[in-house]
């Protein structure tokens, strides 16, 4: 390649200049790269499809529309095809998380006004790093930038609740409009709950030693980081993320392909069916306590919704399966009282519960 | 020299503590690496987001873990 001229660039420092420069270089290269690999993506998505047909009607010779069929040809589809929208999804995500970290964070919502706050926190919680469990340092820490505890819990409510993996699988398996509804009545409960707690005032419910504590001065990395560093960044997500998640995903879609294939129609109808009104409490009451990542629920969910389920029962468990789960409600005991952890719950419940009725009510 | 990995023993966590004791191994120093699990003490380091590295009582990074080449500078 030629050496590129340091043309728009005029500053004092030749090595300030060199720097720019290369990360100039570095941007061009990874733009088409990016973009070639974009291509073969698509490419190779579009042919996910006749070719699972190919290799379940033709290759395996399984009569078409029977319930090895469906069930075989379900599985050989939508694995990969999940895995392809996870891995490019998880990618994209890690480069913009590398634009975030949970300091900048802490630092944007510090002496945030509530209601402004309670919004800017469950949209952060989308774009932030974050895992169950660096939540009580998390919790910790934004309590003593003065972040106001409604927004701390619009932040803890969102982070888990509406993620990448849970946006991409509901995109995969049931369509924009269902991954679109996910996001926004995600957001919205993450939002009021953590303003419903702000207007309670229950400030003197979290453990004492947390506002006692004399923390040393929070410390704060400002890592320059070129874009060689941010796409690192996404390659790692993808290696981490997808080489975890990829087994739930498998389990998630072989139980799925068997209710695909083999469970009658209507059975869900009389248990998990709209008409039934107790189904939606009796959905979040069994979700609270259960726990797994949305990577294993999903592919689930979309059985369940094949089989005559109703579409706000299925999302009001689906949330509260992941929303709220046993063992953040037991880290985090380590620095709310009980009283404070109950009322979260029954407050993030009760959204999550009128968010399954609406949808039961309106689709 | 004293070395501390703040965390309360999640995944991450276990995979900071691993690329500590590697480094330490290439580069042949021997030193006690300590886990800190508990939030009080953490946050007195003024630590917020975990896993974090102190080396000699100075905190080298949070929030992440670390890679061994970053480790073996602090170190050495």
């Amino acid at each position: 390649m030629e050496p590129l001229q340091p043309a728009g660039c005029d500053c004092a420092k030749p090595a300030v200049c060199q720097a720019t420069v290369k990360n100039k270089v570095q941007w061009r290269k990874a733009t088409i790269l990016g973009l070639i690999s974009l291509g073969v993506w698509f490419f190779v998505y579009n042919q996910l499809e006749p070719i699972s047909s190919y290799l379940t009607y033709s290759l395996l010779s399984i009569k078409k529309g029977s319930h090895l069929g469906d069930a075989v040809q379900f599985f050989a589809y939508d694995t990969p095809k999940v895995m392809m929208l996870l891995t490019l999804i998880v990618f994209i995500i890690g480069v913009i998380r590398s634009f975030f970290t949970q300091e900048r964070t802490r630092k944007y919502l510090a002496g945030r006004r509530e209601s402004a706050g309670n919004v800017m926190a469950a949209v952060l919680g989308i774009v932030t790093p974050f895992c169950s469990c660096s939540a009580v340092p998390l919790f910790i820490g934004f309590v003593q930038a003065g972040v106001p505890l409604g927004v701390t819990f619009s932040f803890l409510v969102a982070a888990p609740m509406v993620n990448e993996i849970a946006l991409v699988l509901l995109y995969g398996l049931l369509g924009w409009k269902v991954a679109a509804l996910y996001l926004v009545t995600g957001l919205l409960i993450a939002m009021v709950s953590g303003w419903v707690i702000g207007r309670m005032k229950l400030e003197t419910w979290i453990e004492d030693w947390v506002q006692e504590l004399r923390a040393g001065e929070a410390i704060i990395f400002e890592e320059k980081l070129t874009w060689h560093d941010r796409i690192n960044n996404g390659v790692e997500a993808v290696r981490d993320i997808v080489g975890k998640v990829w087994m739930y995903v498998v389990a998630g879609i072989a139980v799925g392909a068997f209710i695909h294939g083999y469970v009658p129609e209507d059975f869900m109808a009389s248990i998990m069916g709209r008409d039934a009104w107790w189904s939606v409490p009796a959905a979040v009451a069994v979700g609270i306590p259960m726990y797994s990542n949305a990577a294993g629920i999903v592919p689930v969910v979309e059985a369940l919704l094949g089989k005559g389920a109703a579409l706000g029962t299925v999302l009001a468990f689906m949330m509260a399966v992941i929303a709220l789960s046993l063992p953040e409600m037991i880290i985090l005991r380590k620095v709310l009282k009980p009283k404070l952890i109950a009322v979260f719950i029954v407050v993030v419940g009760t959204g999550i519960m009128f968010t399954g009725y609406l949808f039961n009510a309106i689709v | 020299m004293e070395i501390k990995v703040c965390g309360p023993g999640c995944a991450s966590c276990e995979k900071t503590q691993k690329v500590v004791e590697a480094a330490l191994a290439a580069k042949g120093i021997e030193a006690a690496v300590l886990k800190v699990k508990d939030f009080q003490e953490i946050a007195k380091l003024g630590v917020f987001s975990t896993p974090a590295v102190v080396v000699n009582g100075q905190v080298k990074c949070v929030g992440r873990v670390p890679k061994q080449s970053e480790v073996e500078g602090w170190i050495g």
